[in-house]
């Protein structure tokens, strides 16, 4: 399955999700391309991690369908759908003493027979932890780790699950600086093998940045998918997240950066309160 | 306790920087040494006891029952070795299996390093059940009137702990208290009721357990069920490591959540009340075998739920051994062994939860 994923990246149609009587997502539409990296952008509660959720089948939407090469992610076995598509979630958290391999282990799950037999699986674990960056600390118990650290393993555990399509949330949470742009650049070579990846990003900048692809959700809907480049302006930016923004490019690598101010007009402040409650 | 080629270091306030390596070789011989114990176990617990018996006497005795010669020892002796002692003990052994086994599956299907059969309501639920039909004619079996039991007294457990906020270990724990001191309670009541002799000796065997009746039609409930729901439980391995973090990183390894949580749910009442219809609510076996396997074979239950298993047959076998010679003649109910070792192992746990977070 390496290089030559078997999907050509991940559609999700019309997807309205519903919980407890309020609709997270309201007829969303998405595409994820294999070899793209995709930021999936939006402020807080605008339905990103839902969203992720619907993409890997791990949530069923109560409208909408989410296809990987023209097929039903729905209908597969679910073996088969935790081998298309891994899920990275935010703040990994076990009561379970395991080590930092043993975590990495579970992403072989998918893949292992019923007695465990699983020929690729210690290769598999070895180049996860290896290019996560977490194979110094393999050993060491998980709860010991920092919140950075185990943002790390959990991508070494998607990566172990070795998938075409790769599903994060929040991806650079608890980093520092520098190992935020070592999992973003991890995360674009990983794309360049042919992967679909899509991440939730809080950092704008960074993501305008990273992604060759963005989707802005907010209040449970898409309101505009494309190109970074030609589809996250500053109108929109504005429009969403109610600061004012500018792009400029970077002075040396020359792609898109972003400065921002907080608006003052009025319009802005009742927005805010509008999604605040 | 260092595995090979494993190193344990501390950094900080002494936390464990480096788990020990739980390799499978570890695990093997490990399980080679508890069965072949096992083994030794049963064959000298037979010699434990008023009447002198030896070694070469339980020899005899099994060979002989087992058509493999003819028996040198005299009635009386033999029934001593089969009629009361081996089916006893072999009874302690299968409950303590399948105890163990139960509470290593709870722990880890409900994300509750404190789940334990008796601890959640399931044994006194049981215990319930299997009194309705043996004082009050229920029209049933015992070991699925047991299991009907446990099965009401986990959903009752579950329920409650729901009802009202999110689920957690601690309101799980004390929702079990409240279950299993009703169903306690509605035993005494249910024997009180229905007594004609010594009333208070049974209920304590059934709210503490005890195996000293135990003859073999107990022996086949009892190792019946663990071939037939234990081992079979085992396959279930992986899919209970994959719990670790959680309902979505359980579907998202491509496990079906709700199916195998309620299976998996249902089959440790079904096992929790075959046993508990032979030996009543024993406790704590299900709490202290599994978390000190943990501690020398790691977390990984390929390797945990076999080992918990054979363990916790050996604890049981030496329970109920202390249980009927610590102050014979008269018997302990096997529980109060149990709990004694038990409550000190469950105090610490929570200990070390407070601390952890």
């Amino acid at each position: 399955m390496k290089g030559t994923p078997d999907a050509t990246g991940l559609t999700g149609q019309r997807i309205s999700v519903r919980t407890g009587g309020r609709l997270l997502l309201d007829g969303v539409d998405c595409r994820v391309d294999s070899g793209r990296t995709t930021a999936l952008l939006g402020p807080n509660g605008a339905g990103k991690s839902t969203l992720l959720r619907a993409l890997g089948a791990l949530e069923r939407p109560a409208r909408g369908e989410v296809r990987a090469d023209g097929r039903d992610l729905f209908s597969m076995r679910r073996r088969e759908r935790a081998r298309l598509a891994a899920l990275v979630e935010q703040d990994l958290h076990t009561e379970v003493e395991l080590s930092v391999r043993q975590v990495v282990e579970l992403g072989r799950v998918p893949h292992e027979g019923l007695f465990g037999e699983d020929a690729d699986g210690g290769s598999a674990v070895d180049s996860a932890l290896d290019r996560a960056g977490v194979a110094a600390f393999a050993d060491r118990a998980f709860g010991t780790l920092s919140g950075g650290e185990r943002q790390r393993v959990a991508l070494a555990r998607a990566l172990a699950q070795a998938t075409p399509i790769l599903l994060l949330d929040e991806p650079t949470n608890h980093l520092d600086i520098a190992a935020q742009l070592r999992t973003l650049r991890l995360l674009r070579d990983l794309a360049a093998d042919g992967i679909a990846v899509i991440a939730a990003l809080h950092d704008l900048s960074l993501a305008a940045g990273w992604a060759d692809d963005v989707v802005v959700l907010d209040r449970g809907r898409a309101i505009a998918a494309g190109p970074t480049e030609s589809t996250l302006t500053p109108e929109l930016i504005e429009r969403v997240y109610g600061v004012g923004a500018q792009l400029f490019p970077h002075p040396t690598t020359g792609r898109p950066m972003l400065a921002f101010e907080e608006m003052t007009s009025p319009r802005t402040t009742a927005e805010a309160e509008g999604r605040g409650q | 306790m260092t595995a090979p080629g494993g190193t344990v270091s501390a950094v900080g306030a002494g936390a464990p920087a480096t788990l020990r390596r739980h390799p499978a070789s570890l695990a093997v011989s490990v399980g080679t040494v508890a069965f072949v114990l096992l083994v030794v176990s049963v064959a000298s617990a037979v010699t434990i006891g008023p009447a002198d018996i030896r070694i070469a006497d339980v020899w005899a005795s099994v060979a002989s029952h087992l058509g493999l010669g003819s028996t040198p020892l005299t009635p009386l002796r033999d029934g001593i070795v089969w009629e009361l002692r081996l089916p006893r003990i072999l009874t302690a052994g299968a409950v303590g299996a399948g105890l163990a086994l139960s509470g290593a599956i709870m722990q880890a299907i409900t994300r509750n390093p404190l789940a334990d059969p008796f601890l959640l309501g399931l044994s006194s639920g049981a215990s319930l059940g299997a009194v309705a039909v043996l004082l009050l004619g229920v029209g049933l079996l015992l070991p699925p009137a047991a299991f009907l039991g446990a099965l009401l007294a986990l959903g009752a457990t579950l329920g409650l702990a729901r009802a009202g906020g999110p689920i957690s270990p601690t309101r799980t724990v004390l929702a079990g208290v409240a279950v299993s001191a009703l169903a306690g309670a509605l035993t005494s009541l249910v024997i009180f009721w229905t007594a004609t002799g010594d009333s208070y000796r049974e209920i304590l065997s059934w709210l503490l357990g005890s195996v000293a009746g135990a003859r073999w039609p107990a022996v086949a409930i009892g190792v019946g069920a663990l071939v037939l729901i234990g081992i079979p439980l085992m396959a279930g391995a992986r899919t209970l490591d994959a719990f670790a973090f959680g309902d979505t990183a359980a579907a998202a390894l491509g496990i079906d959540v709700v199916a195998a949580r309620w299976t998996l749910l249902l089959a440790t009442a079904l096992l929790t009340g075959s046993m508990v219809s032979v030996s009543g609510a024993i406790g704590f076996v299900g709490l202290v075998v599994p978390h000190a396997v943990r501690l020398v074979v790691g977390a990984r239950h390929r390797a945990l739920l076999p080992i918990s298993a054979l363990v916790g047959a050996l604890f049981l076998i030496w329970a109920d051994t202390i249980a009927r010679s610590l102050f014979d003649p008269r018997e302990l109910p096997v529980g109060v062994v149990t709990a004694i070792i038990g409550a000190p192992v469950f105090a610490a746990l929570l200990i070390r939860r407070k601390t952890a977070r």
